[in-house]
C-alpha cells in the first residue's frame, strides 16, 4: 500500500492504496465517485474514460502511480450543476437508452470538442469509436455531439 | 369514456402500508440533491397521501408515481407513470417518479421480458390512475355536499362548475385517502389523452448525465466486501481442486472458498439457468484487490460425465434435459447441424400435400441459413448486492425476473420470502440476459457464509465466457414453383443446439397452400438463454433473405412479392392457426415502401427490405447503403412499425433506433465460437460490437397511428434488420449472406 495524493475534480484527495490500483477502482471504490463505468478492463469500451488534464483517457488502465497532480475530472466534476453543453445536449435529445456507457460517450465527447469545437462527422467518428454502446444510440449520441458543438459556437 | 371493473388488478389498489414505512423506499433523494431557497423549502410536502399502490399525492399537489418494472433501456421509468398520471389528469410537470421494489402484493409481473411491460400493464396502469382521480372526486364531492356525477378534474385540480367551487388534489387528498377503491372507474376515451402520445423527457436523464449512482454495480453500504467468482474455462468441466492458501494471505482478501450454486434437490424454473454448479468465490474489501487474488489463484478443473436436469419451463410440462459430457467445438456443432438436415425431423405444421408439389414443381429453390451463438454483452457487466442475515435478506441488483429470483434465492437460503426484500436498480443492458439471475444466488450464498454484506461483481471475461448465450441455429427453406412462377410449397426444417428456432404458425404460413414445418434439437453443454427477440432474431433473418431471393427467381418486386403473400392470407388463409393480422402486416410493408421511397429506387441506391411479427408488434424496414473501402456503409434505415398506441414517441422511436443498431451490429460481426469447450473470445478486444463509425448514418422511425392498445417494442425492431440489411448487401456485391456474421473472417 502507499499514500496518494489526488486532484480529482478540484479537491485533493488523499488515499491509501496498492500503488498498481487503476484510477477506475480508485473512483469507484476509494473515493465513491461512481459515475465512471467498469466496462471491459482493457480499454476497449470507453465505459471508464475520464479527463486526464483535459485528455480523454481509460481510467481502467491508468494505475494510481502515474498519475502524480495531473488534474483528473469524472462525469462528476464535469460542470458543477450537470449543465456543461455536452451533458445539456444530451438531455435535449434524450440520448440514453440504459445508461450505462453514457458518461463515458459524455467525457470522450467533451473532451473532443475542447480540442476540435467544430468537428466533422468523421471526426467525431473517430472520436467516438472507443465508446461502444450496446444499446446502439449511436446515431443521438452523433447529434447531440453535433448540437453541443454548435451551442459552444454560439 | 370507457367503463372498466377494477377487480382485475384490485389487489394493486388496496391501500396498504407496506410502501409507505418499507425501508426500501429510495425516498426523497431529489430534494437533496441541489441547495434550496427558503422559496422551495416553505413549499416543500409536509405529508404525503397514499392513494393506492401506484401514486401517494402531497399537500402541495405534487404526486408521487411508483414505476413497478425495471428499468433497463426501454425507458419504461418514464413511459408507465406517463400513463398513470393521464388517467389520474395531472399535469406531468407535477409528477416525481420512483421505482417500485419488488412487491408481489402491490404489482403484477414485474419483468423484463417479452416486451411486455406496457402491453400488460396498460389496464392496470390506466385503472390506477382513474381509481385514484375518483377517489379525489369523491373526496371533493363529500366536503362540498354535491353529487359526484357533477364534479370534474383537469390539470390536478377538482372543480364544482356550475358553483365555481375548486380545489387542488393536494387540498383532498387527505380525504381521498379514506375513501374506499371504487368497484368500477371510467377510463379517459383515447382522444381525450394529453400526455400519452406526447415525448417526454427520461424522467433519469438527469442523473445518467451526471454520473449518479443507478445501477447495480454502483451499490455501496456500509461494511460491505467486494467478492469475484472464478468459473471453469470450459464448458463440459467442473471443479476438481484449488491452492488456495498462497491467496488467503494476499492484501486485502477475507476468504476464498468454493460455492454449490443450487443445491442438488433443487426443482429448477424456466428461468434458474445455471451454467457452473461449482465455482471459487473469493472474497475482500475492495474490487482490485480481488482481481489481483483471482489473477493469481491457482485452481483444477476436471470434465464431468452426462447428466440429466429437470426443468418446468415458462409454458407446458416439465422437461429433462441431458447435458452432454465432452468439450465442444464449433466445428463439430456444424458437422452435426449438417447431419441433422438428412434426418428426420418433428413435423410441427403440415397445410395440403407439400411432398406433392415438390415433386409437380417446375422448379425449386433451397436455401440453407445459419447463425453461431452469441453473447449478449450487457455493457454493466453482471453483479449484484446481497446482505444475507439469519432469517433474512436484502438484495438488490439489476434483475430482469425479480420475483423468480427472489424465490429461488428464498430456497436456497433456507429463508422465507416474505423475509427477503428485493431492491430493482437501473439494469446496464439486460436483453435477456439478466432473466437468469444465477449470479444473485451466488451473492447470497456468499454473503451468508461471509455473514456481511456482499457485492459480487463479474469480470467482463467471467460474463462473456459464462454461457447464457443466444443459441446456435440452422434452417433450411425450400420453395416450390409452378410453371407460372407461383409459389406452391414451402418447406422449413429448422433446428438449433440446444433449441430450434421454429415458429411455425408465423407468416408464411397460412400464405401458401402446400407447407411443412419440422423441427430438430442437438444437446450441448453450452447454456443458452433469451437473447431479443428469442429465435425471432435468426429466423426474420433466414425468412426474410430468403422470401427476397424466390422474389428475384419469380421476377417480382420484394415488398410487391410479400404484398401479394399477405392478400392471399388476409383473403384465402390457409390453417387456422395463423398467428399474425395479415393486414398491419401489410401496413407496415406499404408504409415503409413509401417512407424510404422505394418506388423510386434506382441504380445509385441500393436498398433491402424486410418485415417481421413479432411480441404482438409489426415491422418492416429498408436498409439503404452504399460500399465504401471494401466496407459497408448504412446511410440510412428507415422503419415502420405498428406497436399500437404509442405513449412516449420520441423515446420509442429511440427504443426502435437501438433494436436496429444492435441487429446490424450482430448480423455483421456477431459471433462466438468454441474450441474444445473453450470460447473463443473473452473481451471487446476480440468479440466484435458495432461502434459509432459502423451503424447508419440516417434512422428514420415512423409509426402507424391507430387506437390499438399497446404492444410490444423492444424486440420487434430487432429481428428483420438482419435481413433487411443482407437483402441491400446483396444488391451491392452480388452475393446472398447465408451465414452469420455476415462480415466474419473466416468466411470467404
Amino acid at each position: 500500500m502507499a499514500k496518494f495524493n489526488l486532484n480529482i475534480n478540484g479537491k485533493q484527495r488523499e488515499i491509501d492504496v496498492d500503488a498498481t490500483t487503476p484510477i477506475l477502482w480508485v473512483l469507484r471504490d476509494h473515493i465513491k465517485l461512481v459515475g465512471t463505468k467498469y466496462g471491459c478492463g482493457i480499454a476497449q469500451c470507453g465505459a471508464c474514460t475520464i479527463h486526464l488534464e483535459g485528455n480523454a483517457v481509460r481510467s481502467c488502465q491508468l494505475p494510481v502511480s502515474s498519475v502524480g497532480d495531473k488534474k483528473i475530472t469524472t462525469i462528476e466534476g464535469l460542470s458543477e450543476k450537470g449543465d456543461h453543453p455536452v451533458q445539456q445536449a444530451w438531455l435535449e435529445i434524450d440520448v440514453p437508452q440504459c445508461g450505462y456507457c453514457q458518461a463515458g460517450q459524455i467525457m470522450t465527447a467533451s473532451a473532443l470538442l475542447e480540442k476540435n469545437p467544430n468537428p466533422s462527422d468523421e471526426e467525431i467518428e473517430t472520436a467516438m469509436n472507443g465508446n461502444i454502446c450496446r444499446c446502439g444510440t449511436y446515431t443521438r449520441i452523433k447529434k447531440a455531439v453535433k448540437i453541443a458543438a454548435n451551442s459552444i459556437n454560439a | 369514456m370507457t367503463l372498466v371493473k377494477t377487480a382485475i388488478g384490485r389487489r394493486s389498489f388496496i391501500k396498504s402500508s407496506a410502501l409507505a414505512g418499507g425501508g426500501l423506499m429510495l425516498g426523497f433523494n431529489w430534494l437533496a440533491s441541489c441547495k434550496m431557497t427558503p422559496e422551495q423549502v416553505n413549499n416543500l410536502p409536509k405529508e404525503w397521501f397514499e392513494i393506492n399502490g401506484y401514486l401517494k399525492i402531497a399537500d402541495n399537489g405534487q404526486v408521487t408515481i411508483m414505476s413497478p418494472n425495471p428499468e433497463g433501456g426501454q425507458n419504461v421509468k418514464t413511459a408507465m407513470p406517463m400513463i398513470v398520471a393521464e388517467e389520474l389528469d395531472i399535469d406531468w410537470k407535477d409528477v416525481l417518479v420512483e421505482q417500485a421494489p419488488l412487491n408481489t402484493d402491490l404489482y403484477s409481473r414485474q419483468f423484463i421480458g417479452g416486451s411486455q411491460a406496457i402491453r400488460t400493464s396498460w389496464e392496470g396502469l390506466r385503472m390506477a390512475g382513474a381509481s385514484a382521480r375518483h377517489m379525489l372526486k369523491s373526496a371533493a364531492a363529500e366536503t362540498w355536499q354535491l353529487p359526484i356525477e357533477e364534479i370534474t378534474t383537469e390539470s390536478g385540480t377538482v372543480y364544482h362548475k356550475s358553483s365555481e367551487k375548486s380545489a387542488s388534489f393536494g387540498e383532498v387528498a387527505s380525504a381521498a385517502a379514506q375513501i374506499s377503491v371504487p368497484e368500477e372507474v371510467e377510463l379517459k376515451a383515447i382522444s381525450d389523452f394529453k400526455i400519452i402520445g406526447t415525448s417526454k423527457k427520461n424522467v433519469d436523464g438527469h442523473k445518467i448525465v451526471t454520473g449518479k449512482p443507478l445501477f447495480g454495480i454502483d451499490t455501496h453500504s456500509e461494511g460491505m466486501l467486494t467478492a469475484m467468482i472464478v468459473h471453469p474455462p470450459a464448458f463440459g468441466m467442473k471443479f476438481k481442486s484449488m491452492d488456495d492458501a498462497p491467496v488467503k494471505s494476499m492484501p486485502g482478501i477475507h476468504d476464498v472458498f468454493t460455492i454449490k450454486v443450487l443445491e442438488d434437490e433443487y426443482e429448477r424454473q424456466h428461468f434458474d439457468t445455471c451454467t457452473f454448479l461449482e465455482i471459487v468465490a473469493i472474497v475482500g474489501n475492495s474490487t482490485w484487490e480481488v482481481m489481483n487474488a483471482k489473477k493469481a489463484i491457482s485452481v483444477e478443473w476436471e470434465p464431468f460425465e452426462t447428466y440429466n436436469e429437470e426443468r418446468q419451463p415458462y409454458r407446458g410440462p416439465k422437461q429433462t434435459l441431458t447435458i452432454p459430457a465432452g468439450l465442444e467445438s464449433s466445428d463439430d456443432h456444424k458437422t452435426k447441424m449438417i447431419a441433422m438436415a438428412s434426418k428426420k425431423a418433428k413435423v410441427v405444421r403440415k397445410d395440403g400435400n407439400p411432398e406433392a408439389a415438390f415433386r409437380k414443381a417446375a422448379k425449386v429453390v433451397e436455401r440453407t441459413y445459419t447463425a453461431p451463438f452469441l453473447a449478449h454483452n450487457c455493457m454493466e457487466p453482471m453483479n449484484f448486492f446481497a446482505d444475507v442475515k439469519s432469517d433474512s435478506a436484502q438484495l438488490s441488483g439489476p434483475l430482469q425476473k425479480a420475483e423468480l429470483t427472489e424465490q429461488a434465492v428464498a430456497k436456497r437460503l433456507g429463508i422465507p420470502v416474505e423475509q427477503i426484500d428485493v431492491e430493482l436498480t437501473r439494469l446496464g443492458g439486460g436483453y435477456g440476459r439478466r432473466s437468469y439471475a444465477h449470479w444473485a444466488l451466488e451473492a447470497a450464498v456468499i454473503s451468508q457464509k461471509m455473514k456481511a454484506p456482499v457485492k459480487l461483481v463479474y469480470t467482463r471475461e467471467d460474463d462473456m465466457t459464462g454461457g447464457i448465450y443466444r443459441p446456435a441455429y440452422q434452417v433450411i427453406y425450400k420453395a416450390a414453383l409452378d410453371s407460372n412462377n407461383n409459389l406452391t410449397a414451402l418447406h422449413i426444417n429448422a433446428g438449433g443446439i440446444p433449441e430450434s428456432p421454429l415458429y411455425a404458425n408465423r407468416f408464411p404460413a397460412g400464405a401458401v397452400d402446400n407447407y411443412l414445418a419440422e423441427s430438430w434439437t442437438i444437446d450441448t453443454n453450452i447454456t443458452i438463454g433469451s437473447f431479443r427477440a428469442p429465435r425471432s432474431n435468426f429466423m426474420a433473418s433466414a425468412e426474410q433473405s430468403f422470401l427476397d431471393e424466390v422474389a428475384e427467381v419469380i421476377g417480382k418486386d420484394p415488398i410487391d412479392f410479400r404484398l401479394g403473400l399477405l392478400k392471399k392470407a388476409q383473403e384465402n388463409p390457409v390453417g387456422e392457426k395463423n398467428d399474425y393480422d395479415a393486414e398491419r402486416y401489410a401496413g407496415v410493408l406499404k408504409l415503409v415502401k413509401e417512407k424510404s421511397n422505394w418506388d423510386k429506387n434506382d441504380a445509385t441506391r441500393n436498398q433491402g427490405v424486410a418485415a417481421y411479427f413479432c411480441h404482438n408488434s409489426y415491422a418492416a424496414q429498408v436498409v439503404d447503403m452504399t460500399w465504401e473501402n471494401d466496407k459497408p456503409n448504412i446511410k440510412k434505415v428507415t422503419c415502420a412499425i405498428d406497436c399500437g398506441i404509442v405513449v412516449n414517441p420520441d423515446a420509442a422511436a429511440n427504443l426502435c433506433e437501438g433494436g436496429i443498431v444492435d441487429g446490424i451490429g450482430n448480423a455483421l460481426y456477431g459471433e462466438l465460437t468454441f474450441k474444445e469447450g473453450v470460447p473463443e473470445k473473452s473481451n471487446f478486444d476480440s468479440y466484435r460490437m458495432i461502434r459509432m463509425s459502423e451503424s447508419p448514418k440516417e434512422i428514420d422511425v415512423h409509426f402507424v397511428k391507430n387506437d390499438i392498445d399497446p404492444t410490444g417494442l423492444g424486440e420487434p425492431t430487432f429481428p428483420p434488420v438482419f435481413a433487411a440489411l443482407a437483402n441491400a448487401m446483396y444488391k451491392l456485391t452480388g452475393k446472398r449472406y447465408y451465414q452469420q456474421p455476415f462480415l466474419s473472417k473466416d468466411k470467404a
